[in-house]
């Protein structure tokens, strides 16, 4: 074992990764970080102190081992590394892609307070293409407990707690409305940031534990909630529909033609092909001028997408300035390279058709940032007399989502004064047995965030089940309700029914 | 128990028209959750588009529903062509849309035109069903396109034909047929009309001056069919709604149908591509759809 490392010794700067030229890239669908080769990986991993803190552990939404996969790198042991990582985690070649790591692992890396932070959502990545590329696959032998457990919605929310109940021995279906298991990572983030057969490829482990995805079903209408509990036998249900239901702003125009949510530009041109148009059949009128209002990831994800399309130019309109943007650093910084145009401090207020009733200009009002409000941001204030018309033939708005209604009309859940399900600390919902997580409880957030919801949902569903690892430890003062209630700590992290074979 | 989740088996179809055709489909869950009013999305194969179909009736026992299909675009064109006994659809999925509100009362008119005949029948049947007096009134542009009829006259305790040219029941469209029957009952405590907006809009106006409430079923541009895309969003008064998950049905003296109406054209220009380039398709294979130019030229009953 090498001596112990300090901040001086270790490679000073974070190693960079290749990326697509942004001309060359802006132009088409590949992927556009290429990823670490091995040796730019080796010497990333070397720049891990391996302090005693670890604080990049509790700040991953499902506590993986950072440090533990990072010293089997080291060590050259690619498929320790694998293990240590899928024993939280099965999917790090999504999570190393699409993870907001400077606000989680990597924005409290101890390195990071004197240099550049430890590049771990990168080194995850790799590891998680590396087992792809080498056909690794963790399937645990898996003790059957005769329980079974419905999963609705196939996004990441349902992935992640599917995976821990099969791993727990249940026998686990998972629906799914569209006609492809993914959700959000299939529908909303397009292929240069997520590829599509990274997903097939995490899905296919999935399916290895024996899970089982049943697509073109909507629960609700096809079956409700209850009637997987009292009638198809279904002893646990976790829902994680996801947010869905777009919002527009109630401007005038806002049903001109041209004009359209980001989550219908990208499930077209993403899940439906439309981007591959003839040979795929799902049409979009492609924008020669397209203006996306809103700053967030899905935002930069429509402009990117945009400017694939084949726009001549892509603008954003934001009425906050590029400080208060809820977009990764990362994903904006992309955008600007490949020459989309901010205007920040800027505000809709008409779209603008012409008589065919296409859009053809938006009239924008310019905005300055007064007092903070109540998300402790400065409120932006129009500025008197700034309005100004941009010329626009395809206006996407990308302001976030409100609670998809269908599971609200369908069944007795309770729902909070917004529409999302309501839970509690353990994602229980108001029916015996059914558990909820993800953007469906509380509107939309991140990926990571709908697995860590997941895996808890899961936890939670296990002790309901009175599943429990024959390790751990019985404790009756624990702050975890669902520990209190059973008198199990529901830390499950050597669960014993999974033994690796 | 499992719901098949791929491949959903053609069991019957039968053509009406040289444009009109009906599938029925294999789907035993399906046909025991769907109620009248409600809609299924269908990819007829894997690079296929989504469309929202109306559901035109279901057989509990059959474990089938029927879809009525007008092929007027390149997905209805190649599913004329392609959906035989046996062949398979890549994807079915619903029933989509909050089901028609049937029941509490005494007379109502169902009105169907075009591709709304269909979907019509079963909310007539519901109605019967429910105990009401169901004037049933159906538009189609001459007698040998008229289709069902004797499965109306089952349901209906009165059946208006209107057709285009008078060759069947009386001549005119069917807000005439409403003419007559408002005319005859002053007692019509709903009219619920399926059709081209064209149509609808036409039945809303008929109604408006006698008050009777009046729902239609909207089917604009959608996506996914589940609200997550909000492309089929429609005016209802000054509210803007979702037709997949608010609707299907509105109360039509609200809707804005010219706004619907232009909301329908905005995929148009490759829609006219995507229809070219399968013609195309056919006339180099040689076997065609039947007289796709032709069928073209009529006025499409879809707005």
């Amino acid at each position: 074992m090498a001596k112990k490392k300090t901040i001086r010794t270790i490679p000073q700067e974070r190693t960079p990764v290749q990326e697509q030229d942004p001309k060359e890239r802006a132009r088409n669908f590949e992927e556009v970080s290429l990823g670490y080769r091995l040796e730019e990986a080796l010497v990333e991993a070397e720049r891990c102190l391996m302090c005693a803190d670890e604080p990049c552990v509790r700040g991953c939404p499902v506590s993986i081992d950072i440090p533990g996969f990072i010293r089997k790198l080291t060590e050259k042991h690619y498929h320790g590394a694998y293990d240590i990582i899928t024993d939280t985690n099965l999917l790090p070649s999504i999570c190393g892609r699409v993870c907001p790591q400077e606000s989680q692992c990597e924005g409290v890396c101890t390195v990071g307070e004197t240099l550049e932070p430890v590049a771990i959502g990168r080194l995850e990545r790799f590891v998680g293409d590396m087992a792809i590329k080498e056909g690794w696959a963790n399937i645990p032998y898996i003790e059957p407990n005769g329980y079974r457990v419905g999963i609705v919605g196939a996004g990441p929310a349902g992935m992640a707690c599917a995976a821990d109940m099969a791993k727990a021995g249940c026998e686990v279906v998972v629906y799914e409305a569209f006609h492809q298991p993914g959700g959000v990572l299939k529908y909303g983030i397009p292929d240069f940031r997520l590829p599509n057969d990274v997903i097939d490829a995490e899905i296919e482990k999935l399916r290895k534990l024996g899970i089982r995805f049943e697509c073109n079903t909507l629960v609700g209408r096809l079956f409700t909630i209850e009637q997987m509990v009292t009638e198809m036998g279904y002893h646990a249900v976790f829902i994680g529909t996801g947010a869905g239901y777009p919002s527009f702003m109630g401007i005038p125009g806002e049903s001109l033609n041209g004009v359209l949510s980001a989550n219908e530009l990208l499930t077209r041109a993403n899940l439906m092909r439309a981007r591959d148009f003839p040979k795929y059949d799902t049409p979009l009128q492609p924008g020669k001028r397209v203006t996306v209002i809103g700053a967030g990831n899905t935002a930069m994800d429509a402009m990117r997408v945009s400017m694939r399309l084949g726009a001549e130019k892509v603008m954003c309109v934001y009425r906050r300035s590029k400080t208060e943007a809820p977009a990764r650093v990362e994903e904006v910084h992309h955008a600007e390279e490949e020459g989309i145009e901010f205007n920040w401090l800027t505000s809709p207020i008409e779209l603008l058709g012409d008589a065919k009733n296409n859009v053809r200009a938006m009239r924008c009002i310019r905005m300055e940032l007064g007092e903070p409000d109540s998300s402790g941001r400065r409120k932006p204030v129009p500025v008197p007399g700034s309005e100004f018309e941009i010329e626009t033939d395809m206006v996407v708005f990308a302001i976030g989502t409100n609670a998809n209604p269908i599971l609200g009309q369908t069944s007795k859940l309770k729902l909070n004064k917004w529409g999302y399900i309501e839970t509690d600390d353990s994602l229980a919902t108001s029916i015996a047995g059914v558990y909820a997580g993800g953007d469906i409880v509380t509107g939309a957030a991140t990926v990571i965030q709908a697995m860590g919801a997941g895996r808890k949902a899961a936890r939670g569903m296990k002790a309901y089940l009175g599943l429990r690892d024959s390790d751990c430890v019985y404790a009756t003062d624990t702050d975890d309700p669902a520990g209190r209630r059973f008198g199990i700590l529901a830390d499950e992290h050597n669960f014993a029914r999974v033994r690796l074979l | 128990m499992q719901p098949a989740n791929s491949s959903f088996e053609i069991v019957a179809r039968e053509d009406f028209s040289d444009v009109t055709f009906l599938l029925e489909v294999k789907h035993p869950m399906l046909a025991k959750a769907a109620r009248a009013g409600q809609f299924v999305i269908v990819m007829e194969r894997e690079e296929g588009e989504r469309i929202p179909l109306t559901i035109a009736d279901f057989d509990r026992d059959a474990g089938t529903i029927t879809l009525v299909i007008q092929a007027v675009g390149k997905t209805t064109r190649e599913m004329q062509q392609n959906c035989r006994v046996g062949t398979t659809l890549f994807a079915v999925v619903g029933p989509m849309g909050i089901p028609s509100h049937i029941g509490g009362k005494k007379k109502v008119v169902c009105v169907g035109g075009g591709l709304g005949v269909a979907p019509i029948f079963p909310q007539a049947r519901a109605w019967k069903e429910s105990g009401a007096y169901v004037i049933g009134i159906l538009g189609f542009r001459n007698r040998g396109l008229v289709f069902w009829e004797d499965k109306f006259r089952a349901v209906c305790d009165e059946l208006i034909l209107c057709t285009d040219d008078g060759s069947a029941g009386i001549k005119g469209l069917v807000t005439e047929g409403i003419k007559q029957a408002v005319a005859k009952h002053s007692d019509i405590e709903e009219l619920v009309a399926i059709g081209p907006p064209v149509m609808m809009k036409g039945c809303a106006e008929a109604t408006r001056p006698h008050k009777i409430r009046t729902m239609v079923s909207l089917n604009p541009v959608m996506v996914d069919g589940t609200g997550m895309c909000g492309g089929c969003r429609v005016k209802i008064g000054d509210i803007v709604k979702f037709a997949c998950v608010d609707g299907p049905d509105f109360d039509g003296h609200l809707v804005d149908f010219d706004d619907l109406m232009s909301r329908l054209g905005r995929y148009k220009v490759a829609e006219k591509e995507a229809l070219e380039r399968f013609q195309e398709s056919c006339r180099i294979r040689g076997d065609g759809a039947p007289e796709p130019a032709a069928a073209l030229d009529r006025p499409s009953t879809d707005g």
